[in-house]
């Protein structure tokens, strides 16, 4: 995860406290899904950026999960992510996440 | 009339030097971690220039193998040399580092390329041999320098060295002592952008039927910013390519846009034509330093060679309709709007289906989709996957929410209607540009009825707006140029059609007021 965006992950974590802090991504496969997700869950994989050992614990998921598609609202679901829902990969992209989250998650 | 594409140029020049010491990734590693394995390791990957010549993707790029015909050839492809792979192909040239270094020197104006006297004896007559290089273009070769005096800018000015062989053979020296846009680090920068797009927009005129004198504006879309610290990023790359390319007639200037500004200066050229401004725009992009060796660390440790080590260019010359050549369509194009959003659904729609929808035409009508062309065999080990598939994947999906296209099918449609991406990492080099001299062919020849040509560009980067951008235009054959006849002919039976409209109108308002009566 790039490291501005952690940057703002911290501080949101910080303002808002992390059990309020709901991580949506938008990454193109599994393994890029599940390093951001490992990110804001156990901390920077890659000692490069402020998550650095810096474990949050974060509900984190992928826009094309099930657990968040419901909470949309289904005109704008369907005019804003389901071209890409097609596109990705959703059950490797799911998997991966959910591995991260059973070990790593929080709230 | 839209105006044509009349000739196309692709080139590359192989810098493994410049990998080590021109490239982002290894200069801020060398900042931070000036000890590191990874700047060790590295010289033990760099390709050989043969190594680099015989290389499917690069050889796809001078248009001696098409990318139908790399499809075919199994990843990964850096380990499948092409047998008896030529130098020269007929969209451009794998120029040596050497001769490349020389050519910087050509495009020098201002004394600040030093090169090793002995060096330079023994590259000269190569480059003359090169077919696009100019008499006059020899004749700004200067004759070099002793080594010391190279050694002593370099250790004691803050020069930029210039390497060949592992040798210190130049350096380029920096313009102020302050101005960091004027360093030599950044000149060196612009010289090689400099350089490269000289080279393609001379092999553009070899391989047209253009004259130089005939071009008479230049648009330059690298992502290279020429100035000092009061101008930064004020240009023009274009009219100093120009110069030294024997433009006589041209003036030019820069368009910017990140990726997408090949396809934002395409759509200026055309523009500029059909407009009857200029009878001839050439638009070219030269290669840059910055991204040489920009996944090197992925790629070492993946154990792929260093990829990254070529310098890319391409020129393209837009002409009036004569009749012949493929036409740059512009009744309807394709652009990311601000208000369009930044959603891959979103982005994809503007630039594709809307200018289709302009047209009155479907997804499956277009041959071809030359999107982001960046060559699979240096993303994936990267991490980044295969971009443009994951482009034609997206293309495809829309096709099936439209109707155009059952699921199961969205395989077959990216293997017909996809390219196999062969082009360099060079952020602009491509986008979208990179098949233009395929898709010219392939439309002269009638083999392509329609071929969309798609420009994309993050401007983020530049932290000053999130936005996404894009443009996109079609390629289609030429309709053959009508004569004023034909146009008389046309506007007569324009006429005859609203004669008959106004005729079936008013014989159905007669027929209702019978009715009513």
């Amino acid at each position: 995860m790039d490291l501005e965006n952690q940057k703002r992950v911290l501080e949101l974590s910080e303002e808002h406290g992390p059990e309020n802090i709901v991580v949506l991504l938008g990454a193109a496969d599994a393994e890029g899904a599940g390093l951001a997700a490992e990110t804001v869950l156990a901390g920077d994989p890659t000692y490069a950026g402020p998550l650095t050992g810096v474990s949050l614990g974060l509900r984190v998921y992928h826009v094309c999960e099930e657990e968040v598609k419901q909470e949309f609202d289904e005109a704008v679901y369907e005019e804003q992510v389901s071209m890409m829902e097609m596109v990705l990969d959703v059950d490797d992209i799911h998997e991966e996440m959910q591995s991260f989250r059973d070990e790593y998650m929080k709230f | 009339m839209n105006s044509v594409i009349k000739g196309t140029s692709y080139i590359l020049a192989h810098t493994p030097e410049m990998v080590l010491y021109n490239g982002t990734t290894q200069t801020t590693e060398r900042t931070v971690n000036p000890d590191s394995e990874y700047l060790k390791e590295l010289p033990k990957h760099l390709r050989s220039y043969e190594e680099a010549v015989a290389y499917y993707p690069n050889q796809v790029y001078i248009g001696n193998v098409t990318p139908e015909e790399l499809a075919q050839i199994e990843m990964p492809w850096y380990d499948k040399p092409v047998e008896g792979a030529e130098r020269f192909g007929p969209f451009g040239e794998i120029m040596p580092n050497d001769e490349f270094l020389l050519l910087i020197q050509i495009s020098d104006e201002f004394d600040l390329v030093k090169l090793e006297a002995d060096f330079v004896e023994k590259v000269r007559p190569a480059l003359a041999e090169n077919p696009v290089v100019t008499p006059a273009m020899l004749d700004r070769i200067k004759p070099g320098v002793e080594l010391a005096e190279i050694d002593k800018f370099v250790t004691e000015e803050a020069a930029e060295p210039l390497y060949f062989g592992g040798e210190l053979v130049g350096c380029v020296k920096r313009a102020h002592n302050i101005d960091l846009n004027l360093s030599a680090h950044v000149l060196h920068e612009n010289l090689v952008t400099k350089a490269s797009g000289v080279l393609s927009v001379l092999h553009a005129l070899r391989s047209s039927d253009v004259k130089a004198e005939e071009i008479e504006y230049l648009i330059e879309c690298s992502e290279a910013a020429v100035g000092d610290q009061n101008q930064r990023g004020g240009g023009n790359i274009a009219k100093s390519i120009a110069e030294i390319a024997g433009l006589q007639n041209a003036t030019g200037s820069d368009t910017r846009g990140f990726c997408a500004a090949p396809a934002h200066a395409l759509l200026e050229a055309a523009a500029l034509v059909k407009s009857g401004v200029f009878k001839c725009v050439a638009v070219a992009g030269g290669g840059c330093t910055a991204k040489l060796g920009m996944n090197g660390k992925d790629h070492i440790k993946k154990g792929v060679p260093v990829l990254e080590d070529m310098i890319g260019g391409f020129c393209v010359i837009i002409g009036e309709n004569d009749g012949v050549n493929p036409e740059l369509i512009t009744d309807y194009v394709g652009r990311h709007r601000v208000g369009t959003g930044s959603a891959p659904q979103a982005v994809i729609s503007s630039l594709v289906t809307d200018p289709l929808e302009q047209a009155g035409l479907g997804i499956l009508d277009v041959d071809r989709f030359s999107t982001e062309m960046q060559n699979p065999d240096i993303t994936r080990p990267a991490g980044a996957g295969n971009v443009p598939e994951a482009n034609y994947k997206m293309i495809a999906a829309l096709a099936v929410m439209r109707g155009e296209l059952e699921r199961p099918q969205m395989k077959d449609f990216i293997a017909k209607h996809g390219v196999t991406g062969f082009a360099p990492t060079q952020g602009h080099i491509p986008s979208g540009v990179p098949y233009m001299g395929f898709a010219r062919l392939g439309l002269m020849n009638g083999d392509f009825k329609r071929v969309m040509i798609v420009g994309k560009g993050s401007l983020f980067l530049g932290r000053l707006t999130n936005l996404f951008d894009g443009v996109s235009f079609l390629m289609e054959p030429n309709r053959g140029v009508k004569k004023e006849d034909d146009k008389a002919a046309d506007t007569d039976e324009i006429r005859r059609l609203i004669a008959e409209s106004m005729r079936d109108f008013a014989h159905s308002l007669m027929l209702k007021a019978e009715q009513e009566v």
